[in-house]
């Protein structure tokens, strides 16, 4: 080949890679542009902090953000502490054992599961088995064995267990061996090591898996659509305990949620040039607050990054 | 605080290694070696790299089967017990048996986190107790004067000879009879390599210690025993002085004179 030749082979697919990489970036500047000059005239106090009227043409989505932020926090507290002892006992114990290599092989596999496949698996295990089961267990009518957000949250902590798990994994294994070594050397028993010297070197790595299942679950539809979101509800998910008048959140009931939202309004308004509007603003808040749920992670991490410890 | 073990005149053998021989996997690293470690005294281990010098002094408090599949023969005599045997704590050899690192290895806590890392681990607590406990161990690694002032400040910060000299605190903070040193020099300019020497020096008054070293001149310098290891055989052990002056084998001649290594 000649060097002419090789030199426009090689100007040539540089040019293709470049233009594949900014095609993917092009993609995300063409959603949000979109969302944004189409959604950013209907937000205003009014739309984020009211509820839907008249049909949902009318009126805000506060409900929605609410039952979103519920829903995210309650399955990052259910899903990192069930992740991070998986992720621990994965790489401290199982190493590269026969146990140890079927249980990757499993966490894998459950990633390619599609996210309708954990939805209906939700209906299946938590609120029938799980929540029926309590309710005949207690003796009392239906409470647990219903559509609920504790066991939308459930769900969706299954569904993200994967990538809290692998990144955990990867936070765990990136913790020097001279550190580890240093402390068995003085005579520290396993637990001590992760619990003393892996873990606070390892939290700014399990940190990030946190923010990487935000990403993925805030946004999901499918896990919820039949576990705990509701089409419209009249009032928020919250409970006041009696007496103090303390309003709490309450993981019992059901809930409205901004994916679900966009979907319903989108698929079976009666109206749908009044809804389109909303649509784009609902969409935008949900994009928007995936983003602050991220911030507020990194945030988060840095703090506990530069902490001296 | 400490309990002198040794008396003057009177050698006891603290640790004996008899036909040893340990495999990484398949690989060979020690080959039938059977030598004696005494209390109180300086051993040092010198060989060229590679010839499991290391390995020799890891196999006493077993540390390298947390990183890698090892296999033992013969047997490591810790005050007469085998350390291999089955009904070994390893937690409790491993506190008899303290070790400082090639690497100066300090935990990216403060300085006083990183000396009283040990003994919180058997669950002392008492606040007093252990700010005892961290000046004892400072002060014996010769480390109290320059840090006494800052003991809350992370130890990163801090020259490699410094923290060399904290990871030999630390190592003393949990009351240990031996110590095993994987060449704890090999990281340090001449001058935190003299100061540990000194160091070396004070300290087996108190403990047993077992040394490996690159440097034959350190070796030299600080050790009352020397053993020759070459490719996981013991060619020679004898009292330093006589190593260096008058060595039995050819082979170690030709290495301390620098002939090969």
């Amino acid at each position: 080949m000649t060097v002419g030749k090789r030199k426009i082979f090689n100007s040539f697919f540089q040019g293709l890679c470049r233009s594949m990489a900014f095609l993917a970036m092009a993609v995300l500047i063409v959603i949000l542009v979109k969302v944004v000059t189409n959604g950013v005239g209907v937000i205003n106090l009014s739309f984020l902090f009211k509820a839907p009227r008249e049909g949902m043409t009318e009126g805000g989505i506060f409900p929605a953000i609410f039952g979103t932020v519920c829903i995210t926090m309650l399955m990052i507290v259910l899903a990192i502490p069930v992740g991070v002892s998986a992720a621990i006992y994965l790489t401290e114990y199982a190493g590269k054992n026969f146990l140890g290599r079927i249980i990757r092989a499993s966490i894998n596999n459950l990633a390619g599961v599609p996210s309708i496949v954990f939805g209906l698996f939700g209906v299946g295990f938590f609120v029938l088995f799980i929540g029926r089961g309590m309710d005949k267990i207690l003796g009392i009518p239906l409470l647990f064995g219903q559509p609920a957000m504790l066991w939308a949250a459930s769900t969706l902590a299954l569904l993200v267990l994967p990538v809290i798990i692998v990144s955990t994994e990867e936070a765990l294994n990136s913790v020097s061996v001279s550190l580890r070594e240093a402390a068995f050397a003085l005579g520290a028993t396993k637990w001590q090591v992760v619990r003393n010297v892996v873990l606070p070197q390892a939290r700014s790595g399990i940190l990030t898996g946190a923010i990487l299942s935000i990403s993925r679950g805030a946004g999901e539809t499918a896990p919820i659509l039949f576990t705990g979101c509701a089409y419209f509800l009249p009032r928020l998910p919250v409970f006041t305990i009696p007496y103090v008048h303390i309003p709490v959140i309450n993981p019992l009931d059901q809930f409205m949620e901004l994916s679900y939202h966009i979907f319903i309004m989108a698929t079976q308004s009666t109206n749908v040039a009044a809804t389109r509007p909303i649509q784009y603003g609902t969409t935008l808040v949900l994009i928007a607050l995936t983003f602050l749920l991220n911030l507020s992670a990194i945030i988060f991490r840095i703090y506990f990054r530069k902490r001296p410890r | 605080m400490k309990v002198e073990h040794g008396i003057k005149g009177q050698q006891k053998t603290k640790i004996k290694l008899e036909e040893l021989t340990f495999y990484y996997g398949k690989y060979k690293a020690i080959d039938n070696v059977s030598m004696e470690f005494l209390e109180c005294k300086v051993t040092a281990i010198i060989g060229p790299s590679g010839c499991g010098k290391s390995t020799l002094i890891k196999s006493i408090n077993r540390i390298s089967e947390i990183t890698n599949d090892v296999q033992v023969e013969g047997k490591v005599l810790l005050d007469n017990k085998n350390v291999y045997d089955r009904d070994v704590d390893l937690v409790d050899l491993r506190r008899r048996v303290g070790m400082v690192f090639q690497r100066p290895n300090p935990f990216p806590k403060s300085i006083y986190d990183n000396v009283a890392f040990g003994p919180r681990l058997y669950g002392v607590n008492n606040k007093k107790r252990l700010d005892e406990i961290v000046e004892y161990s400072l002060v014996k690694s010769a480390l109290w004067n320059e840090v006494k002032d800052r003991l809350n400040q992370s130890a990163i910060g801090f020259s490699g000879g410094q923290q060399q000299r904290l990871c030999i605190a630390r190592a003393l903070a949990v009351d240990p009879e031996v110590l095993l040193m994987d060449e704890p020099c090999a990281a340090l300019d001449p001058t935190a390599t003299a100061r540990i020497e000194e160091l070396i020096e004070d300290l087996k008054k108190y403990y047993t210690i077992a040394i490996v070293t690159h440097n034959m001149q350190q070796a030299a310098r600080i050790s009352d025993y020397t053993g020759f290891l070459l490719n996981g055989q013991l060619i020679e052990y004898n009292i330093t002085t006589e190593m260096f002056t008058n060595p039995d084998k050819k082979v170690t001649e030709d290495y301390i004179t620098g002939r090969f290594g």
